[in-house]
């Protein structure tokens, strides 16, 4: 688990963003991505492998190794340690391998 | 419009290059996932600035770079932009950014991507609180977090030192370093010679394993046959030292032994590539302009072979130099006159290359893992499974993959790929080059259809100075 160090940052450089873990609200510092919230929220696990089901939380923390995807406002399979929190962000684990819904829809563009 | 010059990546050497080429009158546009300039090295480096524990060359060199390209006028700079597509005979780079895709055309590439952390196959390090040790320093850098309890920093290479005085600084309390790699390591070393002209590398190398003893570091030396114990996540680390077992209890394995060039877009591409014996990785090959055997794109930075920060910006600007040349601005003369500093800079910050590829070479089972240990991350193949297909006669990773799925996740083979290889050229009694490397396909990351279909040039952020 990992911890925030609200002394060494000052409050004009830490700014904190609200967002959902698993349903729990966290905040974090703006600029973390959705990946460090996962770790900073001590949850034990970021999504279970479609294989075996095991447990994983991000490796990499740079876009290679893909242990951190999750489901990010209603979209599967993001790479959470590249997607920067936004306040009111919904982050959930992402459980075995990804099932297709009815309800599947693209982010709206901006 | 179409653009003379796209650089992919805005580390030390895509910043670097951008910065050269708009001041050679280039029109230019940089494409960068993070969204802000710095790359993994320099990570966040305008927003961490004022956190202590990042005091030193990351804050001041990264912040005066960053701060210098965001200073020039006239480079299209597109943060939060991933590359999924590139054709580089039309010059076509495909992107992908906020939920939409768009094509930007240029006469010339430069991939300044980087590297990536060589990924270190251990029994265990699929569990949860196992990471690299560069994920540890992402989180500081951009998020200030450091990790709690008992942390263990096992591996070699000096981000362990560098990542380990950070974490002290930090307030991390209970640290362990393990370093793996023999004791011989240090007298071949030092055969390679470089240490005059790589004296101030040296210096700050040593000037960190002091600070690491005078705040306390517990290093234990030696280190070999690293496993990650735990049910659901890890709580003991053990290793041998010698003929002696040892086990520490663990909430937090940092792993690291070294990076390596992430070759993903350059293999896609079919470049030619070299394998690199004594650092265990492919590279593409480069002349010294960083040139590759396609005629339109060029590599800078540590993603044409690991030289660090300072060599990548040199890197980046002779590219960039090159670049102004082959699109008719200057013959080949005026290019040696104008490159002098940077390859002076470049041959200054490469000297002590020699001397830490020796003194931390990865040992040989980083491609040789236990029968037990789980290789391919995604699809949960063991290093039993692939010495078996390769026994059965898969003679390279594109067939294991056929075999096994090995490399057909999400991750692309990024974190197994090469030690795919390394087992079957062990099994079978042959060469790297021989089993070859997987060939990655586009697109380079994952989208969606809907990303796909939204064909929007205008959603893609774009910030010019």
């Amino acid at each position: 688990m990992f911890r925030r160090r609200p002394e060494a940052r000052p409050a004009t450089q830490d700014r904190l963003v609200e967002v959902f873990v698993a349903g729990r609200p966290l905040r974090v510092p703006e600029g973390a991505s959705a990946a460090a919230a996962v770790l900073l929220s001590g949850a034990p696990a970021i999504r279970t492998t479609p294989v075996g089901g095991a447990p994983r939380l991000p490796y990499c923390m740079i876009g290679i190794c893909f242990d951190c995807l999750a489901e990010i406002d209603g979209v599967a399979n993001r790479q959470s340690c590249l997607v920067p929190v936004a306040p009111g962000m919904r982050i959930e684990p992402q459980i075995g391998a990804r099932v297709a819904r009815a309800d599947d829809t693209a982010p709206e563009a901006a | 419009m179409i653009y003379d010059l796209a650089i992919v990546g805005a580390g030390p050497a895509g910043m670097a290059a951008g910065i050269e080429a708009a001041a050679l009158g280039l029109s230019v546009t940089v494409l960068d996932e993070q969204p802000a300039p710095g790359g993994q090295v320099f990570r966040a480096v305008e927003a961490a600035s004022g956190d202590a524990a990042l005091a030193g060359e990351f804050r001041d060199a990264g912040g005066a770079l960053a701060a210098a390209f965001r200073a020039v006028r006239g480079i299209a700079y597109r943060p939060q932009t991933t590359l999924w597509h590139l054709d580089p005979e039309a010059g076509l780079l495909s992107v992908v950014s906020g939920g939409a895709t768009a094509e930007i055309q240029a006469r010339r590439i430069l991939l300044a991507t980087g590297a990536q952390e060589r990924p270190v196959p251990i029994a265990g390090w699929t569990l949860p609180g196992v990471m690299s040790a560069g994920a540890a320093q992402i989180l500081l850098k951009t998020a200030g977090a450091v990790p709690d309890g008992s942390v263990v920093i096992a591996g070699q290479g000096p981000l362990c030192w560098l990542l380990a005085v950070q974490l002290l600084r930090a307030g991390v309390e209970r640290l362990t370093l393990l370093e793996t790699g023999s004791g011989g390591a240090f007298r071949d070393a030092l055969r390679a010679g470089g240490l005059w002209t790589g004296r101030k590398l040296l210096a700050k190398g040593l000037a960190l394993m002091r600070e690491t003893r005078a705040r306390g570091l517990r290093v234990v030396r030696n280190v070999r046959d690293l496993r990650a114990e735990g049910d659901g996540r890890i709580r003991t680390v053990r290793w041998r030292q010698g003929s002696r077992d040892h086990a520490l209890a663990c909430d937090t394995l940092l792993l690291h032994e070294g990076v390596i060039p992430s070759t993903h877009i350059t293999r896609a591409l079919g470049l030619d590539h070299d394998w690199d014996a004594r650092q265990l990785c492919w590279r593409p090959r480069l002349d010294r302009w960083g040139a590759t055997s396609h005629a339109n794109v060029a590599v800078a930075g540590d993603g044409g072979g690991i030289g660090g920060w300072e060599a990548a910006a040199a890197g980046g600007r002779l590219a960039a130099i090159d670049a102004a040349h082959r699109l008719g601005r200057f013959d080949a003369a005026v290019r040696e006159t104008r490159a002098a500093d940077a390859s002076k800079a470049r041959h200054a910050a490469l000297a002590l290359r020699p001397f830490l590829d020796r003194l931390y070479r990865p040992g040989p089972g980083v491609l040789a893992p236990t029968d037990d240990t789980i290789v391919c991350r995604c699809e949960e193949i063991t290093a039993g499974q692939i010495r078996d297909a390769a026994r059965l006669g898969a003679a390279g990773p594109n067939q294991v993959k056929a075999y096994l799925r090995a490399g057909m996740g999400p991750c692309q083979g990024r974190m197994c790929g090469t030690v795919v290889a390394g087992l079957i050229a062990e099994t079978r009694g042959t060469s790297m080059e021989s089993v070859g490397a997987l060939r990655p396909r586009a697109p380079f990351k994952p989208m969606t259809v809907g990303e796909l279909a939204n064909q929007r040039p205008d959603a893609i952020p774009e910030l010019t100075a």
